[in-house]
């Protein structure tokens, strides 16, 4: 039975920006379908990414393709990361969804797993996402940003990493950014408007 | 005012680049419709009705002579030679073409001046009172304050995408004049019986389709903790507000859905991880921003101007105009001056490229080169000496800027409504446009007194219809414009919402609906009682019985 897809087809299914590099990435990410239970989805073999429902129901049986770091746990941008703190040691690979762009609980998620829950490991953006929310989600913690599959092109993506520096230097303390920038930086007096 | 240093230009910059390649792969068709959307939007631009609507961000309402000229030139460059000045100290251009919009902010980045959220559901600008260190009932100036959060909010990564907009404002006053328990996040300033200066914080109000005055969660926080407890607000929010129904997603309906009480325990819960952490304000920060709003280099001047004393008495026309826009300053000597954007035959708020030219000179001139936007769409110049007042009442007079209404009926806080805005249901320029010209006689105005009369052309409430004394809402019946009307909201420290007195009005019924109330209100007023005092003594009985008595039984009014 079909239990998994791959996130869309080809040309350039299989490419994320990880690190702020493009590279070929063949995790799946499972979905549960209608009427599917978590207790009885079969998870493929290789690197995939699991609901965190599955994960719950059955930890046991998973627990050592998690601590390998093939099996990571996705999360619902509705769902709560203190569901994982217990298991942050052992993930090496937390997916974040973002079933809408506008849809923004994800970027609070990321920045309290990292900074919160001291999570180390791959946070990875999934679901829509675009290259004009890239400097953000990075800001956030997230170090792996995979767009839909069918988004963009191979020279669209890797045009697409520049947007990750959209702004240098910014204001706020963030992950990427532990100090606000009055603390990171001598500031000046300002200058006067120029015409 | 506040001066860019290196970071906050290159900050500015890198924003217009990004719009820049935005507005490109959009223009490529690389970047659809709805993906767009929430970036120009949060770049300051809108799709409207005859073109696209571009709102330009001044943040608590400070804007240099130099800005001024620029607004005015893009006003002649790119729009139709005038702007509209909002309740919420932006200036919106209604004719832009989509494609100049890049243009159009690199210009202001030159001034340091941009449309960062303006719109879309982030943290939109912080607003504070317009008579920010020259008022006599200040407790502590604000700006240093809103202009630390505006830079925390402003690109901030984790609340871009908030389920909805987000506005903060500061009061720093005895009197209120921000209209603090509209805001969703709002902040007085006071000080603790320790004399540390702190905020008093409420959250959870706003205006739209379910108005709620905000309520207290903190008596006093320290001013150092300011970020980190407003971000812990906002990630509660962000985490938790309702994101299924667009009506359903301020931070008041979750707020209210928790209850005051129970919010404030999760704000204190998630603060309790932050507080005393990196994004606590340090003295050198505060002193670092707080030097850039010392005072201007006042003259020493006598409290009393022998001259100006005469000036009063001999000329009328002056001496109502100094009562109606002149307010008292702290340093002896000075007044702040209201130049009113209500003159009859203009829409409220709506400023040529040659009045934001004068306004620029005669800041120069008179007020160290500064100018400040009010929430009632007037402009004020806040260090004047009384010894310049008449001559700054001749020019201003001569360009249209003196009309001495402020306060009065003429005053009137308008959006402006259907004749530009998508949103609207109803025009509302034309009904203020009505009610100026009906009561046009400045005499009747001064006997009248204080009102406040604010108009809004659709539920999303811009003209902040709730809080008039007279509020009037266009509402969209089987595709006809109606009025609805209200009365006995206020702003200020005692701010209520308005009750609506019966079914919906035509337009060309408002002017007399309008009329009638103000009859009831002569008949029935005490001395020295204004307008919503009656209605506050009286109820809102008495105004509905008038307004309704004479209407035709056949002539059924929509029930909206």
């Amino acid at each position: 039975m079909p239990t998994a897809s791959r996130k869309g087809k080809p040309p350039m299914s299989d490419k994320i920006i990880k690190n702020g590099r493009v590279v070929t990435d063949d995790r799946l990410t499972v979905s549960l379908a209608e009427g599917e239970a978590a207790t009885d989805i079969a998870v493929p073999a290789g690197p995939v990414l699991v609901p965190l429902a599955v994960w719950q129901a059955r930890r046991d049986e998973l627990l050592a393709r998690a601590r390998s770091g093939e099996l990571g746990v996705w999360l619902a941008a509705g769902e709560d990361v203190a569901a994982l703190a217990d298991d942050l040691a052992l993930l090496q690979v937390i997916g974040l969804h973002f079933p809408k762009f506008t849809d923004g609980r994800s970027y609070s998620a990321a920045t309290l797993l990292r900074t919160r829950y001291g999570y180390q490991g791959e946070l990875r953006a999934i679901g829509q996402v675009l290259r004009d929310q890239f400097n953000y989600m990075t800001r956030c913690g997230f170090d792996a940003l995979q767009p839909q599959a069918e988004r963009y092109t191979d020279e669209q993506l890797e045009a697409a990493i520049a947007s990750i520096d959209d702004f240098t230097q910014p204001y706020q303390r963030s992950v990427q950014d532990p100090l606000p920038l009055f603390r990171r930086v001598e500031r000046g007096s300002g200058r006067e408007v120029q015409q | 005012m506040y001066q860019y240093d290196e970071h906050d230009q290159r900050l500015l910059d890198q924003r217009v680049a990004q719009f820049r390649d935005q507005m490109r792969r959009h223009l490529a068709g690389e970047l659809s419709a709805d993906e767009f959307r929430p970036l120009r939007l949060q770049n300051g631009l809108y799709i409207q009705r005859h073109a696209p609507m571009f709102r330009i961000s001044v943040p608590y309402g400070h804007l240099a002579s130099r800005q001024l000229r620029k607004l005015a030139h893009l006003a002649r460059g790119y729009d139709r030679g005038y702007a509209h000045f909002t309740t919420r100290t932006n200036v919106q251009f209604n004719w832009p073409k989509l494609e100049d919009v890049p243009e159009m902010l690199a210009e202001l980045a030159s001034v340091q001046m941009h449309a960062n959220q303006t719109s879309g559901n982030c943290i939109r600008n912080i607003t504070a009172d317009p008579f920010a260190g020259v008022a006599a009932d200040e407790v502590a100036d604000p700006r240093p304050f809103a202009e630390i959060l505006r830079q925390w909010a402003t690109y901030n990564p984790e609340f871009a995408f908030l389920p909805r907009k987000f506005k903060i404002a500061f009061n720093s006053a005895a009197e209120d004049r921000v209209v603090l328990r509209v805001y969703d996040i709002g902040l007085d300033l006071v000080r603790n019986d320790a004399g540390e200066l702190g905020f008093r914080v409420l959250v959870g109000g706003g205006l739209g389709r379910t108005p709620i005055l905000g309520e207290e969660i903190k008596p006093f926080l320290p001013w150092q903790h300011l970020i980190s407890y407003c971000e812990a607000i906002l990630r509660v929010y962000n985490r938790w507000g309702r994101r299924d129904n667009l009506w359903k997603a301020r931070i008041k309906i979750l707020v209210k859905a928790l209850g005051p009480e129970a919010f404030a325990r999760e704000v204190e819960e998630e603060w309790a991880n932050s507080k005393d952490g990196p994004n606590t304000i340090t003295e050198a920060e505060l002193a670092r921003v707080s030097a850039h709003f010392a005072p201007p280099a006042y003259e020493p001047l006598p409290a009393q101007d022998a001259a100006f004393d005469a000036l009063l008495a001999d000329n009328k026309a002056f001496a109502t105009w100094v009562k109606r826009n002149v307010r008292a300053h702290r340093q002896p000597g000075y007044a702040a001056v209201i130049l009113s954007l209500k003159k009859t035959g203009t829409a409220p708020g709506d400023v040529t490229a040659e009045q934001m030219d004068l306004i620029a000179d005669l800041a120069d001139r008179f007020s160290f080169g500064e100018a400040r936007m009010l929430h009632e769409q007037n402009v004020a110049l806040a260090d004047v000496r009384r010894a310049d007042l008449f001559e700054l009442w001749q020019a201003t007079r001569a360009a249209g800027l003196a009309t001495p209404n402020i306060g009065l009926l003429t005053d009137i806080i308008c959006c402006p409504g259907g004749d530009f805005c998508s949103l609207a249901n109803a025009r509302s320029i034309p009904i203020a446009d009505a009610i100026q010209r009906r009561f046009d006689d400045l005499d009747y105005q001064h006997d009248i007194g204080e009102i406040d009369l604010n108009i809004s052309g659709c539920m999303n409430s811009c003209g902040h219809h709730h809080v008039g004394h007279i509020g009037i809402l266009g509402v969209d019946k089987n595709d006809q414009e109606w009025y609805q009307v209200s009365i006995g909201g206020t702003q200020g420290n005692g701010t209520t919402l308005g009750k609506v007195i019966g079914p919906s009005f035509a337009l060309d019924e408002v002017v007399g609906v309008i009329e009638k109330l103000l009859e009831t209100y002569v008949e029935l007023r005490h001395e020295d009682e204004r307008f919503i005092d009656t209605v506050q003594r009286v109820g809102t009985e008495p105004f509905k019985e008038r307004v309704y008595a004479d209407r035709q039984p056949q002539r059924k009014a929509a029930h909206v």
